[in-house]
């Protein structure tokens, strides 16, 4: 096992790397320039002066560089110093955001738990209904329930989240007006009433996800278990005799669960990419709406910060999916 | 093939003819403003109404489908040959196959959607000043969606063809001299034509989807250029008192993709008949 770890953060280090250098080089190639967006009628000048303090005046590669160095040693830094009151980042240059002058680390910072409410709560919802869902559908393969699942998870890939999502409001929050239709970040839960009202302007964009997590999940675990019903272990524990509860949940459940951690834990951070539209939908002003309007604003340090926090967190859900696989099935170690 | 595919074949069929046909005997332009005849609801002169600018919905519904349906296809082929060309070379040449695999590793760790935006940010104003604004958007939207969805059809085929460079008729037509373009072309191509059938189909849809979510955020092509998926973000503003302007072009968008979805998995069934249901 240890060795098997190894080799896998091995391998996730140059991703990140690989990665970071794709981000970086993008923008770097683009024949877009970020200050095509300023007024023509600041002169030459201070244009070159302005560039230099963007820090857009030296050669490519020493400020990726640099980057790499404030994104992966001065910004961690900050974080130990914040949370141990020690100074060890003191004077390191920090990632600045273009828009705000503001640590681009610390608006990531603001807008995360946003984020993290709504997609973390969506995503747990969505799997613990898609794993029952599955697996009724693989053990009664075929029959009404099972047509109905699959026919609502196509529907349910095919329905664009932002399309579901303005169905849902103009259904309970303008005409029924059940639910707020726009999220009010600024809403502290305090006492009750509060308590109740941020879980009514949750309710619509948490659905409109966990209905996505469970359509791709619910599939992937019924195919799962399909696999796992028709193993000889299956076979041989009705043969002993196992009542058919035991059978489903001890035998077909634990073994067809393997894959399934593995793809939950894979398509964690892929939502987060994903939760840009509903958020935007919702007005959940979180990650992914710091997102778009920093690329409205072409503002560079706060899109590639993202885009590499984004870019890690795949990368360690990948590694920690490939571990638990590697855990659980301790054939694909030896690979 | 089953019901559902039949179902789904029909609809399909029936969408692509009303939208390439529908503007010719459509006799409304898309982009022709009518300022007398302002948010009207349905009637027989605009069966869906107009829009806040007295444009008829329908033809702009038509003009979007058409859009829409192309961008679908162009981007679909981009990631289809980019992920067979991948896909082959890594299941034909051994010393090929690790780089290439990284390589497509390293593609499905990337954050897909802010790459597209960042590209779509960056590429937009030179694109369209090389190819004019329309069709320098086409290029960067279709080329941005096929660059950065080709990696299943890559892991697909790489496996099959893998399997496929094993068989007897491989090795009978390498000691018969064939070379390595002829062999993917005649001898291997040909017999993963199904995997890339059921790739493209989904493609297609991956695609449609791929494209109105950079419309809904304000980041796809101009509001004077419809696409589905614009109409869509343009009608949720006026979701209370008009429904129906964002209504009618998500129910295409879900329409398509549904049946491009239920036709590529029938495909995939006929394929390969042990994992059918």
């Amino acid at each position: 096992m240890l060795r098997y770890t190894a080799r896998r953060l091995f391998f996730a280090l140059p991703t990140l790397l690989a990665i970071s250098l794709v981000v970086f080089a993008l923008l770097e190639l683009a024949p877009g320039d970020p200050m095509a967006q300023l007024p023509q009628t600041i002169s030459a000048d201070v244009r070159a002066q302005m560039r230099e303090a963007l820090g857009l005046g030296e050669a490519a590669h020493i400020r990726y560089t640099r980057w790499l160095y404030q994104l992966a040693v001065v910004e961690p830094m900050v974080g130990i110093d914040a949370l141990f009151g020690t100074a060890f980042s003191e004077g390191a240059p920090r990632l600045l955001s273009w828009q705000t002058r503001a640590p681009v680390m610390a608006l990531l910072g603001e807008r995360l738990p946003q984020t993290l409410i709504v997609v973390g709560l969506a995503y747990v919802i969505g799997v613990i209904v898609a794993i029952p869902l599955g697996v009724w559908s693989a053990y009664r393969r075929g029959g009404a329930f099972d047509r109905a699942a699959t026919g609502a998870a196509m529907l349910s890939y095919a329905v664009p989240p932002f399309f579901s999502g303005a169905v849902l409001i103009w259904l309970f929050a303008i005409t029924l007006g059940w639910l707020p239709s726009v999220y009010d970040t600024g809403l502290i839960v305090r006492d009750w009433d509060s308590l109740v009202a941020q879980i009514r302007q949750m309710a619509l964009p948490v659905l409109v996800l966990s209905v996505q997590t469970t359509a791709q999940i619910s599939r992937y675990m019924r195919a799962a278990m399909l696999d796992a019903l028709g193993q000889d272990y299956i076979t041989a524990a009705r043969a002993r005799g196992a009542p058919e509860g035991r059978v489903l949940m001890a035998h077909g459940l634990r073994n067809s669960l393997i894959p399934v951690v593995s793809i939950v834990a894979v398509g964690a951070p892929q939502i987060f990419a994903g939760a840009i539209v509903t958020e935007q939908i919702f007005g959940v002003n979180g990650i992914g709406a710091l997102l778009v309007s920093s690329v409205q604003a072409t503002d560079i340090p706060t899109i590639m910060a993202i885009t590499m926090v984004l870019a890690v967190l795949i990368v360690a859900f990948n590694l920690m999916a490939d571990l638990t696989y590697g855990w659980l099935d301790p054939r694909i170690r030896y690979d | 093939m089953t019901r559902g595919a039949r179902i789904a074949l029909w609809g399909l069929s029936l969408i692509t003819l009303a939208v390439l046909l529908g503007p010719l005997l459509w006799p409304l332009e898309a982009g022709a403003m009518n300022l007398t005849a302002r948010n009207q609801g349905s009637s027989f002169a605009h069966p869906l109404g107009t829009d806040q600018l007295g444009r008829d919905m329908l033809a702009r519904l038509l003009a979007g489908g058409r859009a829409s349906l192309a961008v679908g296809l162009a981007a679909m082929s981009v990631s289809v040959v980019i992920g067979a060309a991948v896909g082959v070379a890594a299941g034909m040449v051994r010393w090929l196959d690790g780089p290439l695999m990284r390589l497509t590793d390293l593609f499905l760790a990337l954050p897909l959607l802010p790459l597209l935006l960042i590209a779509v940010m960056l590429f937009r104003a030179p694109l369209s000043a090389a190819f004019g604004p329309e069709m320098g958007l086409f290029i960067l939207i279709v080329g941005a969606i096929g660059a950065t969805s080709w990696m299943g059809t890559a892991r697909i085929l790489r496996g099959d063809v893998m399997a496929l460079m094993g068989r007897d008729f491989i090795t009978a037509a390498r000691a018969g001299g064939t070379r390595a373009p002829a062999m993917a072309t005649r001898h291997i191509l040909p017999n993963v034509a199904s995997a890339l059938t059921v790739s493209a189909s989904l493609g297609i849809a991956t695609a449609i989807l791929a494209e109105s979510a950079l419309s809904f955020l304000g980041l796809g092509f101009p509001p004077d250029f419809p696409t589905w998926g614009r109409l869509l973000f343009d009608g949720t503003e006026s979701l209370a008192s008009h429904p129906g302007r964002a209504l009618w072009p998500g129910a295409m968008i879900t329409a398509v993709v549904l049946c491009v979805t239920v036709l590529g998995d029938s495909l995939r069934d006929l394929a390969d008949p042990r994992g059918a249901p």
